[in-house]
């Protein structure tokens, strides 16, 4: 059952100098389906692979609406999820409310982040089994944020979690640079590009598995909304139907896959593993 | 039980006191007038307290009212300020937010029947826009481009409706220092709670300026035709 012994209790270091239950944690988000983030200077994108458990069964929600200048991804346990961007939309509130101001999203972040924390150190509690890609957009300009289970939070170009994130990665490392004057259109489909070396073989991105979250001015394929232009917004279903047009297929001859890298534990084997619950 | 007793206050009356703000819109940003009297009562007990504070880079908060609840005002304001800087990520409070805190704060005391009894007014000048809001002990808050309290806002208010309203972005930092004389002067006269040494805040792309003390020359010469002013002759 265990891997480790110094595992049962997640304030108690290993002899390695190392929190097991914490690093589980981290684990939890690798069996998440994916999520890619990416932002421009004018926007910020996020584009999730939703899971269904069957045939018969709906598809699980990537995306939560934080509030007008920010939003989430993310992948791990959807309930613990839940409950950190319901936080994450009262502590927006509060600001709103308190002082006539967006949060800034550099402290929308550092909150959950502290909030993790915490839970590493304190005697019975666990860690939350959950990663975020969190995008906004302040007076600072667009920005795009890693939170994790082990309470650290990054701000990236471009970020990939979950299942098979490695390979989206290295899609990311390889064109990040185009992506800060990249128009909303090219922004997405790098994003869509990316979320599709996350799949399974003989899998691909259509209407019903892939979600798309954005924040900035619209972009020609989206129909007028009712919310203020450029807020967060999530596209699901035929929306993305225009943007999943716009993918360039795979260079055909699949070269041998030489197994893309070492550091991606879930990247290998079946992977897709279904959480319960 | 009376409803003060409920809520663990007594009902309160401002002891001292200051008098008007005036504050309005020019081409470079904000500027506000205040005196630099205290009183108590009808006795002039104070005649060297500052009413206009400084708050953050960007705005200026000028109080009538009771002063010890000012201060109270520029405390908390003051640990507002830091822990937004303590926090060191580029990120700071501007005038519409410190007027909508102010806000929250004001009525949230009126409705704990403990209200800071001040009429505030909030200027500043972020990011290319001025801002000029008021809020009072109510909660109340409105925005315009020239705001007056106390009797500033009956006596000093049309005046400055005439001078500026329509020429925000033509008046100089001269004639905007030029209305203010005037106006602080009429109020001088016409104020018994009013003293002739008064200070201005400008706030403008530049940050916040506070001027030292400026004193008024009033003629008084007038006073001895008035019956019932000076030393009776019949």
């Amino acid at each position: 059952m265990f891997r480790n012994t110094y595992d049962s209790d997640n304030t108690v270091f290993s002899p390695q100098g190392r929190l097991h239950q914490v690093e589980y944690a981290l684990e939890a988000v690798k069996q998440g389906s994916a999520a890619v983030g990416l932002k421009s200077k004018t926007h910020a994108v996020l584009l999730a692979l939703k899971r269904s458990t069957g045939e018969l069964a709906s598809y699980q929600q990537k995306m939560f609406r934080i509030d007008d200048h920010a939003g989430i991804a993310i992948a791990g346990l959807t309930s613990d999820a839940r409950v950190l961007s319901n936080f994450m939309r009262q502590q927006a509130m509060s600001s709103k409310m308190l002082f006539n101001r967006a949060i800034p999203v550099n402290r929308l972040v550092s909150a959950i982040a502290d909030k993790a924390q915490v839970n590493t150190q304190e005697y019975g509690r666990r860690p939350y089994g959950v990663g975020f890609l969190v995008i906004g957009y302040d007076e600072s300009g667009s920005h795009l944020y890693e939170f994790s289970p082990s309470g650290n939070s990054y701000e990236y170009f471009a970020m990939s979690i979950g299942a098979r994130s490695q390979s989206a990665k290295t899609y990311l490392e390889k064109h990040y640079e185009e992506f800060a004057d990249a128009s909303l259109e090219d922004l997405i489909r790098h994003g869509l590009h990316a979320l599709r070396e996350t799949l399974q073989q003989d899998k691909e991105l259509n209407v019903n598995n892939t979600s798309i979250g954005l924040i900035g001015p619209r972009s020609e394929h989206e129909k007028k909304g009712v919310q203020p232009e450029g807020a967060f917004r999530i596209l699901e279903n035929e929306a993305i139907e225009p943007f999943l047009k716009t993918m360039v297929a795979k260079e055909d001859p699949p070269a041998p896959a030489p197994a893309a890298s070492s550091s991606g534990p879930a990247a290998s084997g079946s992977g897709d593993v279904q959480m319960s619950g | 039980m009376s409803i003060a007793a409920q809520t663990d206050s007594c009902p309160r009356q401002p002891i001292v006191t200051g008098t008007s703000v005036l504050a309005l819109k020019y081409k470079d940003g904000v500027m506000m007038a205040a005196d630099n009297l205290a009183s108590y009562g009808s006795l002039a007990r104070f005649k060297d307290i500052q009413r206009l504070h400084p708050v953050g880079k960007y705005t200026v908060i000028g109080a009538g009212g009771d002063m010890s609840d000012f201060q109270y005002i520029q405390k908390f304001l003051e640990q507002l300020i830091i822990e937004e800087f303590t926090s060191q990520d580029g990120h700071d409070l501007g005038p519409a937010q410190i007027h909508e805190y102010l806000s929250q704060v004001m009525y949230s005391r009126r409705s704990k029947i403990n209200p800071l009894w001040n009429s505030l007014l909030v200027g500043g000048f972020k990011d290319g826009k001025s801002f000029l809001s008021y809020v009072d002990l109510l909660g109340t808050t409105y925005s315009a481009t020239t705001l007056a309290t106390g009797f500033g806002a009956y006596l000093a208010q049309p005046i400055l409706r005439k001078e500026v309203e329509g020429r925000e972005n033509e008046l100089t930092e001269e004639e905007a220092i030029r209305i203010m004389e005037s106006c602080m002067k009429v109020l001088y006269y016409r104020d018994a709670r009013s003293l002739d040494k008064y200070q201005l805040a400008v706030i403008t792309a530049d940050g916040v300026k506070i001027s030292e003390s400026r004193h008024l020359s009033t003629t008084w010469s007038f006073a001895e035709g008035i019956r019932g002013y000076g030393a009776q002759t019949q």
